[in-house]
């Protein structure tokens, strides 16, 4: 899976550079998360732009690093959600539970 | 003029092989000429819809063996959709898969699969048979 990472100030920015996050990838990005969150780790960004397509799987991924931001007293934020990706929230009512923002400079500015 | 559309697709038991099923699910939407609907959305959804059904094959019934097959079959015509999704797997029971209880368990990380296949298409099955399992998922486009 690719991913890039930056950091700004304490955020660890992950993007997700892939089309679709789903039962096939979703693991590594968990494996990454995870990783993070052992390093200390507490505020996390996943920004989605480039992702056009997730599946319940991507979504339990997701959800697992809310809980997992949360339970360290940190923040898990996402961005850049494409209109499909964001229905896909709203079906299984996510939307509810994340911060969402339109793009990355957007999150950072809510910190 | 004949305007039914049927394919099948054989893949072996393994995720490695979703994007492309999706997206043959989403090349069939733009050749439903006569359909009025949001063509994009349709596109997305059966592109989810096939993705939710064979993980869950490959996942559940198949119980991960990735030497197993998976078979899938799309037809499709003016007035509907209908999926099929075999497994050769020991197949689970559709009947006691629970719905989501948002309010109490909004953080559950799995279960969603089978909710956002029912919300998305107008009928959704299991059958088991002698030869295998099939998942049979129908969308009405009329």
């Amino acid at each position: 899976m690719q991913l890039k990472i930056e950091t700004n100030r304490a955020v660890k920015i992950i993007y997700v550079k892939e089309e679709r996050l789903d039962a096939h990838n979703s693991d590594e990005l968990k494996a990454e998360l995870n990783s993070l969150f052992e390093n200390g780790m507490k505020d996390l960004l996943v920004d989605l732009k480039e992702v056009r397509f997730i599946d319940s799987s991507g979504l339990g991924v997701l959800v697992s690093g809310f809980k997992n931001a949360s339970a360290r007293q940190g923040s898990f934020k996402l961005s850049g959600l494409q209109s499909q990706v964001k229905s896909m929230f709203e079906l299984t009512r996510l939307h509810r539970v994340f911060d969402i923002f339109q793009t990355v400079d957007d999150a950072l500015e809510s910190y | 003029m004949k305007n039914i559309i049927d394919i099948e697709i054989v893949v072996p038991n393994q995720t490695r092989y979703l994007g492309m099923i999706g997206k043959i699910g989403e090349n069939l939407v733009r050749e439903l000429d006569r359909f009025k609907g949001d063509r994009e959305t349709l596109a997305n959804h059966l592109n989810v819809v096939l993705t939710e059904g064979v993980v869950n094959a490959i996942k559940h019934a198949n119980a991960a063996d990735p030497d197993k097959d998976i078979r899938i079959h799309i037809s499709a015509s003016d007035q509907d959709i209908c999926i099929k999704v075999y497994d050769c797997g020991k197949g689970f029971d559709l009947t006691t898969v629970p719905e989501p209880c948002f309010e109490a368990d909004r953080l559950g990380e799995k279960g969603r699969g089978i909710f956002i296949i029912r919300s998305l298409m107008d009928s959704v099955e299991y059958k088991k048979t002698n030869s295998g399992n099939i998942l049979e998922m129908k969308k009405k486009l009329g």
